[in-house]
């Protein structure tokens, strides 16, 4: 498929001038999109570009405003979800929605006609996913299935409707490099059979290597649409983005200080049924070091986050040291008064707020570390409101923080302008330990970068930094040292210039070193 | 056909400070159909409930009697509401506080010394905050729901009272009604003015409320209050303790309900007796909507809803309806209170089972 095959062949599907409103907020407008039989097309934007907008009007989860869908070439309305599958219309949602307790074709089943027994769904599953190379046994339950595996189960239930458009939704986001080269196999078979995927994606690289087509949005707009394989990736993120994205520096080499932050075999029992249990983990990190932290989500990084912030207290004091004084015992304010600093993956509804304004999100991180700043009277502890005012305004105007208003609500910023506010909280404070888990995650291109910066910086200027991330991009881009977590376990820190992304592939998959890959991974936990 | 309630993109700051009075106009219109159903003239029943009573002295009086108890609650349930723990079980620990803080005069009644006035309300406070810490404990300790728990430990607290003052506690010289001794004079709470009965509960009550308000607004405390019941999580993260904020909060509003409790006994009763509260507990937690959980706000609402208590009384004695009324009133206005307030946040839609077309523009 090429752009050459245009208008001699019926789209498959066609849209419109589609539009969808919030109020008065156009979240998509005046979209125009055409999806060949047989092409796999991707659709790309940053996060709020109105992709998934988009997706929900094609599966009828959202009836457009304004606009018209065209359905092999006659004009449909797609009133519900199984309106869409009816047309043949299939989607895999990015989070997907199974019963944990569940089988695989319990699972399966709930989607289907009640009156198909379970012994049909089992055996047409497993024929599918045998035909299609998605390995899935209809019996496991699904608490016992890798991400990767999940994944296919949602495939199979949206290939067993026979769908002649299959929407995918960010399917890498979640997928080891190993298990994302086996979804495109699975995807160039359907391709093959004359079957068309809209794959929906902000990653460059295997939008460039898998996609015939490419549609572009940005701010609800169709900015771009083109062959792929013609583009590099700086001209793609070009029009994602809209302009060009500031690269990266991290120029010389900053010579190592003390150990700022170490923890030495931290075992932590999982706090609830559904969490991940840490096992031995051991590691150290020096002034001027950023240390990254790689691995598949669900493999225990929040629970590592709350140990080392203190959130969570360990039960071995000596576990966690933090400029050399055991800190397992206490918490994240005793922590912060040693000078370290914490930045949480969540940002609405734990590293901030979205109901209060910056001003009073910036006394939750702080009111403790800088207690003689902001807060007066002693006991009584009043709340100096001219002084955090002013320190947010340092900090939005350190951070670029753009944002409507003096004070606005932290819920009313994007997500790349509240994480660049919730990181420059913590800059501001020049700490001698930064732990960042997922800094980047969701946020704009733009922004993404000068948190990059910063946090390179912040180490150039002798801090400590440990990154957790799932994003071997941004891991490259910043890491000194680089280290994989694996269902609770923690792999020695290679230096970063050591290791291929193959290798950390392999590790994630939790192969540490010479072992061979096992078929599947059973204790990843979505 | 289903309604769906949708979220608008922006909420009406205009319509968020009229909320309380939208609902107050919308009581009073169905209050007029209610009247009116009962075969009053609704504008004449209107004006003896809601006008009436503001209108001499001594029920000036009575409105700052009434109101001094659901200000003096609704102020600590708004702390308690606002932390996200829902305390329902104040009448109880206006209860409690009230038995607790009655302990002295009813054991000693020959104690003569102005010492036993302080002493009673600070074992009324003690006492209903003990009692609102069984849930509190139980929160904490086990993860049981403070609503069912709290709410239960009225009816505790209420058969408790109703045993003591039957048994125990009865006056051996009171011809056998269920009811203590009356309380020395140095035990009962005087009055603010000499024009009438209003006592210094009332006075309690402002300064709790602007205490209240002043902590909420100004300290850091009060941060903790609204960061916790927002988000436990991110509570967590500024290093702020749920479990800790569960025992302050519960514990503030239970001294509140039984400081409230051994006022009313000591101030407006004079004695202990079975029934000594025509439900302040509950309607404290409408006085807690209505003003916003706003402690000054509170002391607004309470005003109002006082009123429809000695509204009641009024039209019960002039027009004949029963005070039950008065009871219909605090339904509809929290009934509103909360709708407003819903309508404010969400739009209705009305969605045609699968049949609306897609509008096509060309």
């Amino acid at each position: 498929m090429t752009l050459s095959e245009g208008p001699a062949t019926v789209p498959l599907l066609s849209v419109r001038g589609l539009t969808k409103l919030f109020g008065s907020f156009a979240a998509c407008s005046a979209i125009d999109l055409d999806i060949a039989p047989g092409e796999i097309h991707a659709l790309l934007g940053e996060n709020g570009a109105g992709k998934s907008t988009l997706v929900k009007m094609l599966f009828g989860v959202l009836q457009p405003s304004a606009g018209q869908i065209l359905w092999d070439g006659s004009p449909v309305t797609i009133a519900s979800p199984g309106e869409a599958r009816r047309l043949g219309i299939g989607m895999v949602f990015q989070h997907f929605s199974l019963f944990e307790a569940l089988t695989v074709a319990e699972n399966i089943a709930l989607s289907l006609d009640p009156r198909i027994s379970l012994s049909r769904i089992s055996d047409e599953a497993a024929s599918l996913s045998k035909a299609y190379g998605l390995p899935l046994d209809p019996k496991a339950h699904v608490a016992d299935l890798s991400v990767g595996e999940r994944q296919r189960i949602e495939i199979v239930r949206a290939l067993l409707q026979n769908p002649k458009l299959i929407i995918l939704d960010e399917p890498t986001s979640v997928l080891t490099p190993q298990e994302a080269d086996r979804l495109f196999e699975t995807l160039f078979k359907l391709k093959a059979e004359g079957r068309s995927v809209l794959y929906i994606s902000h990653r460059l690289e295997e939008v460039r290597r898998i996609c015939d087509r490419a549609t572009v949005l940005r701010h609800g707009k169709v900015t771009g649409a083109c062959d792929p394989k013609l583009e590099t990736p700086a001209s793609l993120a070009r029009m994602m983005v809209g302009s060009d994205v500031a690269e990266v520096h991290r120029d010389g080499e900053t010579p190592l200080g003390d150990t700022c932050i170490e923890v030495s075999d931290l075992s932590v029992p999982a706090r609830t049924p559904f969490a991940v249990s840490l096992k031995n983990i051991s590691m150290k990190v020096r002034a001027g070091e950023v240390l990254a932290i790689a691995g598949v989500a669900g493999n225990g990084q929040g629970e590592l986050f709350d140990a080392l912030s203190g959130e969570y207290p360990v039960a071995e004091d000596e576990a966690i040291r933090i400029r050399g004084k055991a800190v397992g015992h206490t918490g994240i304010n005793g922590r912060r008064l040693l000078g370290a600093g914490f930045v949480p993956e969540e940002r609405h509804g734990h590293a901030a707020v979205p109901a209060m304004p910056l001003s009073d999100n910036l006394l939750l991180a702080r009111s403790q570390s800088d207690r003689k700043a902001f807060l007066s009277a002693g006991f009584a502890a009043i709340v100096r409101h001219d002084a955090i005012r002013s320190a947010t305004r340092r900090i939005c105007e350190a951070m670029d923080v753009r944002k409507s208003g003096e004070d606005p609500l932290a819920g009313s910023l994007s997500g790349g302008n509240l994480q660049k506010f919730i990181v420059g909280r913590e800059l501001d404070r020049q700490p001698a330990v930064l732990v960042v888990n997922q800094p980047t995650w969701g946020v704009d291109a733009g922004a993404a970068s000068r948190i990059r910066q910063a946090l390179i910086d912040l180490a150039k200027a002798g801090s400590a930094v440990v990154v957790i991330s799932q994003d071997l991009d941004e891991i490259f881009e910043i890491a000194t040292n680089i280290a994989v977590i694996s269902e609770g376990k923690l792999s020695k820190a290679y230096p970063a210039g050591t290791l291929s992304l193959e290798r950390i592939g392999l590790m994630m998959g939790g192969v540490h070193e010479s072992h061979s890959i096992p078929e599947a991974a059973h204790a990843y936990r979505a | 056909m289903r309604i769906e309630l949708e979220k608008r993109a922006r909420v009406s700051t205009l319509f968020s400070i009229l909320s309380p009075l939208l609902a107050l106009a919308l009581t009073l219109v169905f209050g007029a159909i209610m009247f009116w159903l009962l075969g009053k003239n609704p504008l004449n029943a209107l004006y003896v409930y809601f006008v009436e009573p503001l209108l001499e002295v001594w029920s000036l009086h009575e409105l700052a009697i009434k109101a001094a108890p659901l200000i003096l609650i609704g102020v600590g349930l708004a702390v308690c509401y606002r932390s996200n723990n829902w305390n329902i079980g104040a009448e109880g620990q206006f209860t409690i506080g009230a038995i607790t803080g009655s302990i002295l005069p009813v054991l000693y009644p020959d104690w003569h010394s102005p010492m036993i006035l302080p002493l009673m309300l600070i074992m009324g406070m003690v006492g209903g905050a003990l009692y609102a810490g069984i849930p509190a404990l139980l929160k904490t300790r086990f993860n049981t729901n403070e609503i069912l728990t709290s709410l239960m430990l009225v009816y505790i607290a209420q058969l408790y009272l109703d045993w003591l003052v039957r048994g125990l506690w009865r006056d051996p010289q009171g011809y056998n009604f269920p009811q203590t001794k009356s309380f020395q004079v140095e035990a009962v709470l005087p009055e603010i003015l000499s024009s009438g009965r209003a006592h210094w509960a009332f006075v309690f009550a402002i300064i709790a409320a602007v205490a209240l308000w002043f902590m909420m607004r100004f300290m850091l405390k009060g941060f903790e209050v609204s960061v916790l019941g927002q988000s436990e999580r991110a509570g967590r993260f500024a290093g702020f303790s749920a479990r800790r904020m569960v025992w302050f909060s519960m514990l503030l509003s239970g001294a509140l309900a039984g400081l409230a409790g051994i006022s009313e006994v000591s101030g407006s009763i004079g004695h202990v007796q079975p029934t000594i509260s025509p439900g302040y507990g509950f309607t404290a937690i409408i006085v807690a909507f209505l003003g916003r959980l706003n402690p000054l706000g509170i002391i607004a609402s309470g005003l109002v809803l006082a009123l429809t208590y000695l509204g009641g009384e009024a039209a019960q004695l002039s027009i004949g309806i029963s005070d039950k009324v008065s009871r219909v009133f605090q339904g509809l206005l929290l009934f509103f209170v909360l709708s407003c307030d819903t309508l404010i946040h969400y739009r209705i839609r009305l969605i045609v089972a699968g049949t609306k077309p897609v509008e096509v523009k060309a």
